[in-house]
């Protein structure tokens, strides 16, 4: 627990799930989500940026390797589902994949241990993992939403696009309806991209907090299969994550 | 919990990543993977076909070889032949040869004999005359008996 050491359970809970805030009313910055997300991304742009620099087509080397398989897994998954020409999609999947990974990963690191630091330097309020927030989980399924709108419209132009909103699935007759169950289909996609990958992530992460409220010889036992089982979590999210915004991308392309 | 202005960050800063990744990283490393996949399927393919080549060239081998085999045994035959035949002309050239210098030696000794025979008579002609004068000095005048004499001589 904290250095202030909160008096009871539902405080110390609370605590932990308290942004590091900046501004007022809808001007309030989390600024622990903003620099957290933008360290890991940076970070792992960084290193796939040395790999693409050095990237040579002989023998690679092991960052390099490591890169690639990654980006053919990508790759491999952006073939099988999207079948079309676009430079985005893939460098969009990867960069997601990889982004939510990482600030998934948080999630494994022991809930009071940068807190903790973080209390040395005076900062009392922190949230480590990104994906616990609203926010972020919400500006990535809105960035896919206004992709998904983007490509459409180019793809199947203005007109196509409305037509599809209007004249799906009953035909002309039906309009209102049509309207109505498309504008709630695409409207379904970002949220529910959203709120799968912050529910996830923040229940896993509140479990975390509960098992931390454990007696110290104790926590192991629930601890560790927690967080072996959280391993598979937080992968299966970032892929589930990556591959519903190219299968969206993907419809998004298509003329129906 | 609540909805702010997190998300337009969150969103401008994902919209950068997305933009770094497409141009900074994807296009070098599918690039890169995509020229490798060709170099090893170009190497695969120069394999098989090395592979290939060299069946061929294993055959081409066998075949020169066969054929060299069957010029050496013909060359060997032609020159056992020509041998022969040299060996044929230099026997036949040499009984040529004996039998001219057989002809030669047998005219040569025709004429020695001849020349013997001659210059026998010679001798038995003088030997004969000395003996007749012999003879004939104590019964015959060899004035007198001149002209018969000479005769004689001349008969020979």
């Amino acid at each position: 627990m904290s250095a202030e050491g909160p008096a009871n359970a539902s405080e110390y809970i609370i605590h932990h799930l308290t942004n590091l805030t900046a501004g007022e009313g809808f001007w309030t910055f989390h600024l622990d989500t903003l620099f957290f997300s933008f360290t890991l991304g940076a970070f792992a742009l960084f290193l796939f940026r040395i790999a693409a620099k050095n990237a040579t087509s002989g023998v690679p080397g092991k960052l390099q390797n490591f890169v690639e398989l990654l980006i053919d897994f990508v790759d491999t998954q952006v073939k099988d589902s999207f079948h079309g020409r676009s430079e985005l999609i893939a460098p969009l999947a990867l960069t997601i994949f990889v982004w939510v990974f990482l600030m998934n990963f948080m999630d494994l690191i022991p809930v009071d241990l940068l807190p903790l630091v973080a209390g040395w330097g005076g900062v009392h309020n922190l949230r480590v993992v990104p994906t616990t927030d609203l926010n972020l989980t919400f500006a990535m399924s809105i960035t896919v939403f206004l992709l998904m709108i983007f490509y459409s419209i180019k793809i199947k132009g203005a007109v196509g696009f409305a037509k599809e909103l209007l004249f799906h699935p009953f035909g002309k007759w039906m309009l209102p309806v049509n309207l109505l169950l498309k504008v709630v289909e695409e409207f379904a996609k970002p949220i529910s991209l959203a709120l799968r990958l912050f529910g996830n992530l923040y229940a896993g992460e509140l479990i975390f907090i509960l098992i931390a409220l454990l007696p110290w010889w104790a926590q192991f036992t629930l601890g560790l299969p927690w967080a072996i089982f959280h391993i598979l979590v937080i992968t299966l999210q970032a892929f589930i994550f990556m591959m519903l915004t190219i299968v969206y991308l993907s419809m998004a392309h298509e003329d129906q | 919990m609540n909805i702010n202005a997190t998300l337009l960050g969150q969103m401008i800063t994902f919209g950068l990543f997305i933009w770094f990744t497409m141009k900074f990283v994807w296009p070098l490393l599918i690039t890169a993977m995509a020229e490798r996949e060709s170099k090893i399927a170009d190497g695969l393919a120069a394999a098989e076909r090395g592979h290939h080549e060299k069946e061929l060239a294993e055959e081409r081998a066998k075949q020169l070889l066969h054929e060299t085999k069957d010029k050496a045994r013909e060359m060997i035959a032609q020159s056992q032949k020509r041998a022969d035949e040299i060996v044929d002309a230099a026997k036949d050239e040499a009984r040529h040869e004996g039998e001219r210098l057989k002809i030669a030696a047998r005219a040569e000794i025709d004429q020695e004999i001849t020349q013997a025979k001659e210059s026998l008579r010679k001798e038995v002609v003088s030997i004969a005359l000395v003996g007749a004068e012999q003879v004939l000095l104590r019964e015959v005048d060899a004035a007198a008996h001149e002209e018969v004499l000479s005769k004689l001589v001349e008969q020979f």
